[in-house]
């Protein structure tokens, strides 16, 4: 009976969280649904710079950590540096696939 | 006023992650997607610095951070603008991995500072534990994928790795388990998750095929996603747990999705059904005895000079010898003989979904000419030509007609079907997925082996000449 309680409680003090994840996993599922094979690869480079959101998690924890912990700071600092890859390196990849879309329209109406 | 002005950020960026995403499934806006989404990052990114506060203290350690995140803008961007087009695939698999690597770091951080007041039967431990485990399975999971598809690192195809992957799933969630049962963070156990969970992301990828790590690198996309989210219900921050989330559900559809082009389960993939099966070296003669038949330049220049229809079907091979604006070259040489060219584009074609259109793409190849597999099929019986360029398993009917085959049931591009076929190959060696195909040994088969952008040029000489 506690344990149930204890769930419940977790529940309630997170109810707005659960409510987002429902939400967001109703709207991914939505949002990709209809995608032509063409952009299955730029989507999956998108969707994976998006995750790099982790960052803000990494700037959190290196953010509050004692300026005289050097250890927890380099580390801090390692993530940081992770994350950071993981967004510009993601968002610049996509972009550079999706320049191709882009450069043959007008070349193909001109024809 | 701050946290306001944060928590309204983080709305902000949410809503044009979701934008982003919206706008990049379909071909006329995915590039402004990709930016709206960059922007809802950058301004999520910049109000965290400026406005996060943990109880009455403000983010402090802004060297720190700024060091950071210059050292990691400057190096990803350079990776991401040098990195061949060819060798997009394990690009992405790499940055994927870096997302892991920070979430588990995040994880093993925050790990020392729980309050335990409450024991260790709380969400906030279960988020912890969780973002390590996913965040280090896709970390090396993604370095095992990035190895495989640059070559480094060879499949490992053993059955009994099925039952020793499965043997870690168990001990990760036991350790797990045992971590959230005692009264105190147990650093050394972390410690010891971390590791078993490295080894289960390396065990994990290794018996699944070459041939299969586009879907095993969408899969990977979405555990970083979840690891992400993680954080999120740790922080209690809305744009981690959208973003996370949001590509933790939108990466396992996508990986569904790459997995019905391929015409199989996910389970399938995973398991492995392309182990075992693999053929030997394979030379010039195929199985029953039939030798494949060489055809000159020449030759081949004006069978394709004087038909109506030619299917042009590309493969990894066009992007490996980077022979796509050749491969144009040739298609507007026939084109001024009124051929009528297209490209028969197999979904899975390449090392990626959309890896050949992106190529074609580059060389300004029109959008109309590249036709999708199901429509190409159809014109087959009425093709005159086809002109294989550096693909094997996409064109090989034992998908259709060889029931022990390990590719059968694939969907397939029927060349068989046209009048007349040409496979600009480098070599006799099998596919990605290790195996014969008895196209090459048809009658109206003739190979042109050599470079495919070499054979290419050639050809296209010949074509101007004729």
């Amino acid at each position: 009976m506690e344990t149930l309680d204890t769930v419940l409680s977790y529940i309630y003090q997170n109810l707005d969280a659960i409510f987002m994840l429902a939400l967001s996993i109703f709207l991914g599922i939505e949002v990709i649904s209809n995608v032509p094979a063409i952009l299955h690869t730029p989507l999956m480079s998108g969707a994976n710079a998006i995750h790099g959101v982790v960052i803000i998690g990494a700037i959190i924890v290196i953010g509050h950590t004692e300026p005289d912990n050097y250890m927890a700071l380099t580390l801090g600092f390692l993530a940081v540096v992770l994350g950071t890859l993981n967004v510009v390196g993601g968002f610049v990849v996509t972009n550079r696939m999706l320049e191709m879309f882009k450069k043959k329209k007008p070349k193909a109406e001109s024809k | 006023m701050g946290t306001y002005l944060l928590e309204i950020s983080y709305i902000i960026a949410s809503i044009l992650f979701i934008f982003g995403l919206k706008m990049l499934s379909h071909p006329d806006t995915a590039r402004k997607g990709n930016l709206w989404a960059a922007f809802g990052m950058g301004l999520a990114i910049l109000t965290t610095i400026l406005f996060h506060t943990k109880g009455t203290h403000a983010i402090g350690n802004h060297m720190w951070i700024l060091g950071g995140l210059i050292v990691g803008t400057v190096i990803g961007w350079l990776m991401a603008v040098k990195v061949k087009m060819t060798a997009m695939p394990q690009m992405v698999s790499f940055f994927n991995g870096m997302g892991g690597a920070c979430a588990a770091m995040i994880s093993l951080l925050e790990f020392p500072h729980i309050d335990a007041s409450q024991g260790m039967m709380t969400g906030e431990v279960l988020s912890v534990l969780a973002g390590l485990m996913i965040g280090t399975v896709s970390f090396m999971g993604s370095v095992i994928a990035y190895g495989k598809l640059d070559g480094k690192i060879n499949d490992v195809k053993s059955p009994i790795l099925t039952y020793v992957n499965l043997a870690f799933l168990i001990s990760l969630i036991a350790i797990g388990a045992y971590i959230m049962m005692q009264p105190e963070p147990n650093s050394t156990m972390l410690y010891v998750l971390a590791i078993v969970a490295a080894i289960y992301g390396v065990s994990f990828v290794m018996p699944i095929g070459g041939a299969d790590m586009p879907v095993v690198i969408s899969l990977l996309n979405s555990f970083t996603g979840v690891a992400a989210a993680c954080g999120g219900f740790l922080y209690d921050n809305q744009a981690m747990l959208t973003g996370g989330i949001l590509v933790g559900s939108a990466g396992t559809i996508l990986t569904v999705l790459m997995c019905q082009a391929m015409n199989r389960s996910l389970g399938n993939v995973i398991l492995g059904a392309f182990g075992g099966a693999a053929a030997g070296g394979g030379g010039a003669v195929g199985a029953d005895g039939a030798v494949a038949k060489e055809s000159t330049i020449s030759d081949a220049a004006v069978v394709l000079s004087y038909a109506q229809n030619i299917v042009i079907i590309p493969g990894y091979g066009l992007a490996v010898a980077q022979a796509q604006h050749v491969c144009h070259e040739l298609e507007k040489a026939l084109a001024n003989k009124d051929v009528n060219v297209t490209y028969g584009i197999h979904p899975v074609a390449g090392r990626m979904p959309g890896h050949m259109n992106v190529l074609l793409a580059e060389a300004d190849v029109p959008y109309e000419r590249l036709i999708d597999m199901e429509d190409i099929n159809d014109s087959m019986p009425q093709t005159d030509a086809v002109l294989v360029v550096g693909a094997n398993d996409v064109v090989n009917p034992a998908a259709e007609t060889d029931p022990a085959s390990p590719i059968y049931g694939m969907p397939i591009i029927q060349a068989n079907k046209a009048k007349s076929i040409f496979i600009l190959k480098r070599s006799m060696k099998p596919g990605y997925a290790g195996i014969e195909n008895e196209l090459f040994f048809a009658d109206k088969t003739r190979m042109i082996f050599g470079d495919a952008k070499d054979t290419l040029q050639k050809l296209v000489s010949e074509v101007k000449n004729m």
